[in-house]
């Protein structure tokens, strides 16, 4: 697997004659089995970022390559799990995680090892034929992880995937996702907006600035690494994750006050 | 007077029910969360339909119903019209000055009463002969007493007095059966007190109305069963729904899936939703006549439009990240409507199609109202023009209990087939 990200910018048009340069020349390269989590304030870019990856928008410049080849329309190599919504609640949690393979035509035996089996791995053993709208908001988004999974995709784009969990219910979630990663060697994208989480869940951190949204800095980290066989709680308490926190906290804090300012000015 | 006395008894009844039912329910203690709560007011989801209330809703509604049409079924009974003899005396003044008193009898008989004759009274002595007369209860009966006495065709003839008050032409006498009034040409007029029941004209008793509907189960109505009549309107509505579902529902996709079928059909969809149905009945009937065909178009045309919209907000309702995960999950468009988008605007369209099956049974009526050789609708227009309230009774009973029948059947299937509705 390879993925390159060569020199992608992005620019639309506003109603009122106004554009607005959603990314300018980012480029970057990912290896295969890399966690990379991408952080920034609002306005970024990352959101327009993982969807042109995903391939429901187009780029204006540059061009993404998966194992080569370009992308130009989502596709079943590229997985996604979005933050909320996007089970089908007319399906059973079975059905849902069975989706993309039936899709493509799979046995359906086959497909029913695998379901069982993906159920299992991400704890929901129990669940596998209620209903998706009876489940908590943690145990869709597992239903999502699995869905995403059952289709053996070569990356996995998250969009927020824990956005929306309770503090407690997140945590858990963060250990099943670096769980996942460790298993199945997933490359994984994943965007959010929690620094505790980006440092957590991401072998890099990819800080972007707005305006024109961009690459503003790259950390290699090795919490994801530690966190897979340890406690999350303990990770935290390292020295270097508290520093690391604070200086992309600060870094993000003046993004933010400048965003500020300059609105007041134009204002 | 019937009227207002009905509504002044209705709302004691409301109050009175409400006091005893509290009085009962007062002494047991409820513990559950919306009765703990010390503020409820205005929040509506505490507000839990007293089923009591129901009950003796209904139940007041019969007790009314048979209290004003004198029903067997109720033991008491709003006061009759006056039944009996009503007699009175007449002090009359002839063409010479002098006057002379007489007496009348009149029968007051209830319209299916063995006797109906006028009693036989004795003449008596002087000008003014004393007579005897008839009539049915809740009419009034001018007294030609001229054409009896002596003299009583002379222009200066009157009548002077009732029950030895005075009367003279437009005024009126109290009696103890009603009154006695004099009209202007100077002819009397009996008027027997009328009560406050209801004639079965106006409102036949729930047993007169039950009574009818066996009839007409067992007879028909026109030489065509109950259930035929039913049966029709049904059909009707039925097929009018299928048809306008199986061409709305389509549009309606189309409106929502491409941008040029949603502008071709966008002025077309919303000048012809709010024209009611109703009004097209003319022009259906001026283009199809009155027979089966226009009345499937007609229903046809009331569901087309509801129906398109209901499948139009099904999918525009679609969540975007579930098409998206669909297409990364590599569907193919066809695998995106059969699996996403369809099922994801069932829900909205089976809300239109309860909507619409609500119009189409309104609008069935209204089109047998007008025109029709069969149907509920026909059978109440027809037992109009011939006074039969009973049936008329009977079939709006019948219109009610079908049009909710078929609202719960929807609510049913609605369960059963979109579970999910509201909870996604």
């Amino acid at each position: 697997m390879s993925l390159e990200i060569d020199n992608v910018s992005m620019r639309f048009d506003l109603p009122g004659g106004v554009s607005v340069q959603a990314l300018k020349d980012v480029s970057l390269n990912l290896k295969s089995g890399e966690l990379l989590s991408v952080l920034g304030p609002s306005g970024c870019g990352k959101t327009t970022l993982l969807n042109i990856l995903a391939g429901f928008l187009a780029p204006t410049s540059g061009e993404i390559r998966l194992n080569g080849h370009r992308v130009t329309g989502p596709d079943a190599e590229r997985g996604m799990v979005f933050q909320q919504g996007a089970l089908f609640e007319w399906m059973n949690v079975r059905e849902n995680v069975g989706f993309g393979p039936r899709m493509k035509g799979a046995p359906a035996k086959e497909t029913a090892e695998l379901v069982d089996h993906l159920l299992d791995t991400v704890g929901l053993g129990d669940f596998k034929d209620k209903s998706t709208y009876e489940l908590s908001g943690g145990m869709q988004q597992r239903v999502a992880l699995a869905r995403c999974l059952a289709n053996d995709p070569d990356v996995i784009l998250m969009d927020e995937p824990l956005g929306a969990l309770d503090a407690l219910t997140r945590e858990k979630m963060q250990g099943l996702v670096l769980k996942l990663w460790k298993e199945t060697g997933k490359t994984v994208i994943l965007i959010t907006h929690s620094v505790e989480e980006a440092l957590l869940l991401g072998e890099r951190l990819l800080v972007m600035a707005p305006r024109p949204g961009r690459i503003h800095k790259e950390y290699q980290l090795p919490f994801a690494e530690r966190g897979v066989n340890a406690d999350l709680r303990q990770v935290k308490k390292d020295k270097n994750f508290s520093e690391t926190r604070d200086e992309i906290l600060s870094m993000i804090w003046e993004m933010e006050e400048e965003i500020m300012g300059r609105a007041e000015q134009s204002a | 007077m019937t009227g207002l006395s009905i509504l002044l008894g209705y709302i004691l009844l409301f109050v009175v029910c409400f006091g005893v039912v509290r009085a009962i329910t007062a002494r047991r203690k409820i513990n559950d969360h919306n009765s703990l709560m010390t503020v409820t007011f205005g929040y509506e989801s505490a507000v839990v339909p007293n089923r009591a209330a129901s009950v003796l809703s209904v139940l007041v509604i019969f007790l009314i119903w048979g209290m004003f049409t004198n029903s067997s079924l109720v033991p008491i009974s709003v006061p009759g019209p006056f039944v009996g003899n009503a007699e009175f005396t007449y002090t009359a003044k002839n063409a010479a000055g002098e006057t002379d008193d007489a007496k009348v009898v009149v029968l007051v008989h209830e319209p299916d009463a063995e006797n109906t004759d006028a009693p036989e009274i004795e003449p008596g002595d002087g000008f003014a002969k004393s007579d005897g007369y008839a009539m049915q209860i809740w009419r009034s009966k001018l007294l030609k007493v001229q054409t009896n006495d002596e003299g009583g065709k002379d222009d200066s003839y009157q009548v002077i007095a009732v029950n030895g008050q005075p009367i003279a032409p437009d005024q009126e006498v109290a009696t103890d059966f009603g009154a006695v009034s004099m009209t202007s040409k100077g002819t009397l007029n009996v008027k027997p007190k009328e009560g406050l029941l209801m004639q079965p004209l106006y409102l036949p008793s729930p047993e007169a109305v039950v009574g009818r509907l066996g009839d007409l189960m067992a007879e028909g109505y026109k030489n065509i069963g109950l259930f035929e009549h039913i049966g029709y309107s049904l059909y009707r509505v039925i097929l009018g729904m299928i048809l306008g579902s199986l061409v709305g529902i389509p549009l309606g996709y189309a409106m929502g899936l491409s941008g040029w079928a949603r502008g071709w059909f966008d002025p077309i969809v919303e000048f012809m939703r709010p024209v009611p149905p109703l009004a097209l009945i003319p022009l259906v009937i001026i283009w199809f006549g009155i027979g089966e065909t226009g009345k499937i178009v007609l229903l046809f045309l009331a569901a087309l439009w509801i129906m398109a919209i209901a499948a139009r907000a099904g999918v525009a309702g679609v969540n975007i990240s579930k098409i998206r995960a669909a297409y990364s999950l590599g569907a193919s468009k066809a695998q995106i409507m059969r699996h996403v988008i369809v099922p994801n605007s069932l829900p909205e369209i089976f809300t239109g199609a309860r909507v619409a099956m609500g119009v189409c049974w309104g609008t069935v009526v209204a089109a047998e109202l007008v025109a029709a050789n069969e149907g509920v609708g026909m059978m109440i227009m027809g037992a109009s023009k011939f006074s039969q309230t009973d049936i008329v009774i009977v079939g709006i009973i019948l219109i009610g209990i079908i049009g909710f029948g078929i609202d719960v059947l929807m609510r049913v299937a609605e369960n059963k087939l979109v579970p999910w509705k509201g909870r996604a």
